[in-house]
């Protein structure tokens, strides 16, 4: 093995790469764009501040001697950091609202509200005497973070404004801690997909590995290399040399790009070090399924298709997407899961470099790594050469 | 350096029930400039793909410097260019990177690499052009660069396949010196062509195989005047008919 062959290869292949607009978008120009547009439609750009909901309030209860409750309740929505409170005249243009995506939640505060409180300071342990009302909230639907959101939050405004800013005074044993709620409302849901992208961009690393190697056996340049003193596993060293570069710099980028929209992991320098090794061992999987697709593909069209076999199942499973049921036992399978989970541990949770779990993950996609790089070479030296 | 440069015994190469190289032997001296002539689908590129060990041979036997092709595929890979029929070049590459490249999987010194570019690229009129992608290059530019990038290596025996195929007569007569002057520095050459008047300028002797046999072996001269022919290219015509053939 001759390390001058490898690196006179490898520095090919990177011309290869910068060369070819279209490869140099999907590896290059694509972490960046991708990191943008989800920053922008995520809430990650000027991020870092409190994320705010739309909501719409529609206050019935004007009449009558006990309308302040309503007006407090009000008022306590209207300056919390959370919402954007818009008023309302009546439910129809408020729920139309609510349908045509402008408001994240509509409120509606019923006739009796202000009573409904009354009743209870009159005899708080006396439930049966109290007036009971319904505020009525309608969430979007289409938000996830709204649904999994805004109930909660516009309990903790309700209870502010029947206990006070000291609220919850009556005396009891336990007490639930509500850190959760108020750090989650500090983090955008971009905070949430970041980890995700360093899998995401390096992922479409199979379909280059796949169309560049069958181009090479198509256009004779393998069978060239064939008839010179370069050994097969030079040539496969510098084709994986040469991708792990890439996802170096891919991570580089979705890293930098991150943080010019204000994206900030909670992790030091070692946390960011681990994604770029983390980073490189995922580089492995993906030379690996690039090389079992470049076997079965006849031609570098094919290659294409084949490769997105390996490429979809990876992004759906492993990357950002919700998961539940049986997509959470499939993703098991999904080296990106691993990544992406590792990442989260440390940009999200702010987990230390040397927690378990980020090494565990790390173990997992080096192991399959290397056995996806082992079992493609072969597969593709028996079949997929000639 | 052994005896004879290549030397071929009996070699046969079947691709399931076709037989494109059928019992062939063969011996080239060094410094001797070899042609392989014959129609479509005779079985030259075959031929040429087992002494470059990209094939292994059916039945039979091929040393090149003395290596065998199917067991020592690794020293014969040290001594041989292969221009191939098709070039095979990085269309992304220049010109110059695509030769450099496999200087370097020769390992040939960095310093003696850079010299033999330039002299070469000079020798083939290729000076200007050699700094742009291959890609933008014409036909006859790519087939130039496909056999500089054979012979960069400085290799003692060069087996070339059909190299002047698309090359206007210009280009033609610089790469036909060019070989020439390979000879005088006593490689062995083989030479596969269609050109009939290339073969008779340029071969020391040439065979003339059709159906994977070898069917006439001889100088240019001396198979003209056993068959009475004016040109070689009589001589092929009377040798192997005039119905045309596929290549394999």
């Amino acid at each position: 093995m001759n390390l001058r062959r490898i690196l006179a290869l490898t520095k090919k292949d990177i011309k290869k790469t910068t060369r070819e607009p279209a490869v140099l978008f999907l590896l290059l120009v694509f972490p960046i764009v991708l990191t943008f547009v989800f920053g922008l439609a995520f809430g990650g750009i000027g991020g870092g501040g409190t994320t705010s909901f739309e909501v719409g309030v529609l206050n019935l209860d004007t009449t009558g001697p006990q309308t302040e409750w309503a007006n407090a309740f009000v008022d306590n929505l209207t300056h919390s950091d959370v919402f954007v409170v818009h008023n309302f005249e009546d439910n129809a243009t408020g729920q139309a609202a609510l349908l045509q995506g402008n408001l994240d939640a509509f409120i509606v505060l019923p006739e009796g509200f202000g009573d409904s409180i009354e009743s209870y300071y009159g005899a708080p342990f006396d439930s049966s005497s109290w007036t009971n009302s319904s505020i009525g909230l309608y969430v979007d639907s289409g938000s996830l973070m709204a649904v999994s959101a805004v109930p909660p939050l516009v309990q903790e405004v309700l209870m502010n404004t029947i206990f006070g800013s000291d609220n919850i005074a009556i005396g009891l044993p336990i007490e639930i801690e509500t850190p959760a709620l108020v750090q989650s409302s500090d983090l955008s849901q971009f905070d949430f997909m970041a980890p995700g992208l360093f899998a995401f961009a390096a992922i479409f690393l199979t379909m280059i590995v796949s169309q560049s190697m069958t181009y090479e056996r198509d256009e004779g340049l393998l069978k060239r290399l064939r008839t010179t003193p370069v050994s097969s596993s030079e040539y496969m060293i510098s084709q994986t040399l040469s991708n792990m570069l890439i996802a170096v710099v891919q991570v580089a980028l979705v890293l930098a790009s991150a943080f010019a929209i204000g994206y900030r992991p909670s992790t030091g320098p070692a946390g960011i070090a681990f994604a770029f090794l983390i980073s490189l061992a995922f580089s492995l999987v993906a030379v690996g399924f690039g090389l079992i697709a470049a076997t079965v593909s006849k031609s570098a069209d094919v290659a294409t298709g084949i490769s997105f076999v390996f490429i979809m199942p990876q992004m759906f499973f492993g990357t950002f997407m919700p998961l539940g049921g049986v997509t959470e036992a499939l993703a098991k399978f999904m080296p990106s899961k691993y990544i992406t989970d590792a990442l989260t541990t440390l940009f999200l949770r702010g987990a230390p470099v040397t927690s378990t779990i980020i090494w565990f993950d790390f173990a997992v996609v080096s192991t399959i790594g290397i056995i996806l790089i082992i079992v493609g070479i072969a597969l593709f030296e028996r079949f997929g050469s000639k | 350096m052994s005896e004879s440069a290549i030397e071929i015994i009996n070699l046969t190469k079947r691709f399931d029930d076709i037989t494109a190289v059928d019992n062939l032997s063969l011996e080239i001296g060094w410094g001797e400039l070899f042609g392989i002539l014959g129609p479509n689908g005779a079985g030259k590129s075959t031929a040429i793909n087992v002494l470059s060990t990209l094939l292994e041979p059916t039945d039979g036997s091929a040393t090149i410097d003395g290596y065998d092709v199917v067991f020592d595929p690794d020293n014969i890979r040290k001594v041989i260019g292969v221009c191939p029929q098709e070039p095979a070049f990085y269309p992304h590459l220049t010109g110059e990177e695509n030769i450099t490249l496999m200087g370097e999987m020769h390992l040939v010194p960095k310093d003696v690499l850079r010299e033999r570019v330039k002299t070469l690229v000079e020798k083939i009129g290729m000076e200007d052009h050699i700094k742009r992608r291959a890609k933008t290059y014409s036909g006859g530019m790519i087939r130039r660069v496909s056999m500089l990038m054979a012979l960069i290596s400085d290799p003692k025996i060069a087996l070339l396949d059909e190299p002047t195929v698309a090359m206007d007569p210009k280009s033609r007569h610089a790469v036909w010196d060019f070989i020439r002057e390979l000879k005088t520095q006593g490689k062995a050459i083989i030479l596969t062509t269609h050109y009939m008047e290339e073969a008779q300028e340029l071969c020391d002797r040439v065979a003339i195989i059709d159906e994977g046999q070898l069917i006439e072996l001889g100088t240019p001269t001396g198979l003209m005047e056993k068959h009475h022919a004016k040109n070689l290219e009589e001589v092929f015509l009377k040798l192997t008919g005039k119905k045309l053939r596929e290549e394999f």
